[in-house]
């Protein structure tokens, strides 16, 4: 399942992510690797992005990428 | 001796620089790019030493100019000691790039910046130990406090003098043994960086750096495809990534070692974003916040702009009074050369401080980030996503702060529709148009419709640009910084090197701007201006007279209202004007042509190419908005 169907406030494990070079660049450089766990914290309305919790570093996704992410429960 | 500054985005790096930097600190460019850095002179045990802030990156792998420069910048012997600036609450995500500067080998102290944030969160980070496994001296420091600061740059000085260099990462035996083969390959290649770095960034995938090396050495393009493709079979993944993940593995596995997590205080900070990022109440904070902020700004502006704007009067009518007919050239000139100063003191100058200054104030907690969260749905319907809010929104104050906001934008593409967007918004001169012709003749309500209309036209050039501008939106990935309070003297200082810049940059060329329009005025051209004007003129319905004022009108909004009852001779715009000519020309000046300094500004941050660019497309914009405004017009009135 990707981030946008995680359920929020739970763990869940970064499994993969498809998409270009630039969005798995600038992913990893916030630390947001395959392997790493993540909580879902809260979504905008409307189709907004979604903030997650990458170890205790709060990063805001849009949609578009939140929908590349991977994901498993912990 | 120079020392380096460098840390990830948000790690308190600018604090510390801000502390310590003098106003003497120059900005200046890499060379042959626009990738800016700043420097500054700083006392350090009886000698005087170079600090440079390099910009912030996450990484130094290369892919993108400004991490390009910094590599070479790093290891081009330009400077003696590197200070890496970490976030001590978020110790496992600095350190990835500390194993990339451990990689460079060259000379490095750690400061261990917002060590009061960790405490806060119940992190205790055992420091020797982290020195002694890194082979780095390190300093915990507090750098809004300027805790630490002193005892930093001694050690940074010191250092720097012996040239002590760092332990180096070792990483999985595999790796290491790919990385001996390449060296191997490499011996007899000069570079700038030592030989087991260079062949990490071959591995790593830095393309101009594999290219710079098959210049050199064309078999290696080979071999290294061959290693990389026996390490990919292997790991299952690409060496890129294979390299990333032990860097990141790497630093997880030092910070596990040094950190002791103790019990989180939950204070209100961490509360914060429940109410000001809440689906329904976010929003009404972010409308009463900007509220307060431009309410702020403007009655501050006003109260500095009118007896700054009375002294600059005085100062032209007693020019006049020394000549005998103040028609003639010299006295023009002067008045022009007063005018152009009294352009930037008096009328951008008094909202650009405040203005900065809340914006700094807004930036430094944190708040930011927080509206890009925000508006990010409703900037996609336009084509962008939420960073480009920050801005359209500034852009109400002043064009001119509006456009250099527009550097939080890494895509080069989305900064020129941000850019040419946020020109149409009508700044605080342009309200004045707007407040002095609509609401005041034809009452508050049609004021409101041209703002609406206004929005209307952004959003609709938005879309249209965004389809136009080839490339693609690359959507939002932004940290979210923790709230912070805001010192001072980083908010102070912030200001000051933003309006530097305007003043040396834009300033000057307002100046020569309003002298050579008082030529252009001195020699009789109005009668040519309104002509060449007068197709506009024409298909707008409005009189020939309006030429001048809105050419004039270019150098500073404001003159568009002033100078249009000059060319028509009354104030009294009613009895001149019809009301459906009043709405067709307000469009008109809202929409037209960004004023002299704000296309000062384009044309420093994108460019004389994007500048001409934006001028010919509000001119268009303008020409069809008021077009349409007028036959709307037609049928109310």
């Amino acid at each position: 399942m990707s981030i946008l169907d995680a359920p929020k406030g739970k763990k869940v494990r970064i499994v993969r992510y498809h998409g270009g070079k630039g969005v798995s660049h600038k992913l990893r450089q916030l630390g947001l690797f395959p392997g790493k766990e993540i909580i879902i914290l809260r979504y905008a309305p409307l189709g907004g992005p979604v903030m997650i919790d990458a170890q205790g570093r709060s990063v805001a996704l849009g949609r578009g990428i939140a929908s590349r992410v991977e994901v498993e429960v912990v | 001796m120079r020392i380096g500054l460098i840390g990830q985005p948000n790690c308190g790096k600018s604090t510390l620089f801000n502390q310590i930097a003098g106003y003497k600190a120059d900005t200046g460019n890499f060379s042959g790019t626009t990738v800016t850095f700043t420097e500054s002179k700083v006392r350090v045990v009886g000698d005087v030493v170079d600090v440079v802030d390099l910009p912030g990156t996450y990484s130094l792998a290369g892919t993108n100019p400004a991490e390009r420069e910094v590599i070479k910048y790093l290891t081009s012997n330009e400077v003696d000691v590197v200070v890496n600036v970490l976030d001590a609450s978020q110790l496992s995500h600095g350190l990835v790039m500390t194993v990339e500067l451990l990689e460079l080998e060259i000379p490095m102290v750690i400061a261990l910046n917002m060590m009061d944030e960790a405490d806060r969160i119940g992190i205790r980070i055992d420091v020797k130990a982290l020195g002694e496994m890194l082979g780095v001296p390190i300093i915990p420091m507090i750098a809004t406090k300027g805790r630490g600061i002193q005892k930093l740059f001694v050690q940074a000085y010191q250092v720097g003098q012996h040239q002590q260099l760092p332990n180096q990462p070792h990483y999985s035996k595999d790796i290491e043994r790919y990385l001996d083969v390449l060296m191997e390959e490499l011996r007899g290649v000069e570079s700038h960086l030592k030989p087991r770095a260079l062949a990490i960034k071959l591995l790593e995938g830095a393309e101009e750096i594999i290219q710079d090396v098959v210049n050199k050495k064309p078999e290696t393009e080979s071999s290294l495809k061959t290693i990389k493709k026996s390490l990919h079979h292997e790991r299952g993944q690409t060496a890129e990534w294979v390299i990333n993940g032990e860097r990141s593995g790497l630093a997880d596995n030092l910070a596990k070692q040094v950190i002791k997590q103790g019990k989180r205080h939950i204070t209100f900070r961490d509360r914060l974003d429940d109410i000001l990022l809440h689906p329904f109440f976010g929003y009404i904070f972010l409308i009463l916040i900007l509220y307060v902020f431009f309410e702020l700004v403007y009655s501050l502006g006003g109260l500095l702009e009118t007896p700054l704007m009375d002294l600059f009067t005085q100062m032209e009518a007693w020019l006049l009074s020394l000549f005998n007919n103040s028609e003639a050239f010299i006295p023009q000139i002067l008045i022009a050369l007063v005018q152009g100063v009294s352009g930037g003191i008096g009328i951008v100058l008094p909202y650009l401080m405040p203005f900065l200054i809340g914006l700094g104030i807004l930036e430094d907690i944190g708040y930011l980030p927080r509206v890009a969260f925000l508006m990010d749905a409703l900037m996609h319907k336009i084509g962008l996503h939420g960073k480009s809010i920050v801005p359209i929104i500034l852009g109400f104050g002043c064009n001119v702060p509006a456009i250099m906001a527009t550097r939080i934008l890494e895509d080069k593409r989305e900064r020129f529709i941000s850019a040419a967007i946020s020109t149409m918004v009508p700044c605080a001169a342009r309200m004045s148009v707007v407040f002095g012709l609509v609401a005041f003749y034809l009452g508050p309500v049609a004021a409101l419709a041209i703002y609406l209309f206004n929005l209307f036209v952004i959003a609709f050039t938005g879309r249209i640009l965004s389809r136009l501008v080839p490339g693609e939106s690359t959507g939002l990935i932004l940290e979210m910084p923790v709230y912070r309070i805001p010192t001072v003297r980083t908010v102070v200082n912030k200001a000051w090197w933003r309006i530097r810049e305007f003043i040396v940059e834009a300033w000057p060329f307002l100046i020569v701007g309003s002298v050579v329009l008082a030529i252009l005025n001195y020699i009789d051209v109005a009668r040519y201006l309104n002509t060449l004007v007068s197709p506009l003129s024409w298909i707008l319905g409005l009189p020939r007279e309006v030429g001048v004022p809105l050419i004039f009108g270019i150098l500073r909004k404001e003159l568009s209202l002033v100078m249009l009852g000059q060319a028509l001779g009354s104030m009294e715009f009613s009895s001149v004007l019809s009301p459906v000519q009043m709405i067709t020309y307000t469009v008109f000046v809202v929409f037209y042509i960004p004023c002299l300094a704000t296309m000062m500004v384009i044309r420093k941050e994108l460019g004389g190419k994007m500048m001409w660019q934006i001028v010919g497309m509000t001119t268009l914009v303008a020409t069809l908005a008021s077009l349409f405004a007028r036959g709307v017009a037609e049928i109310f009135f």
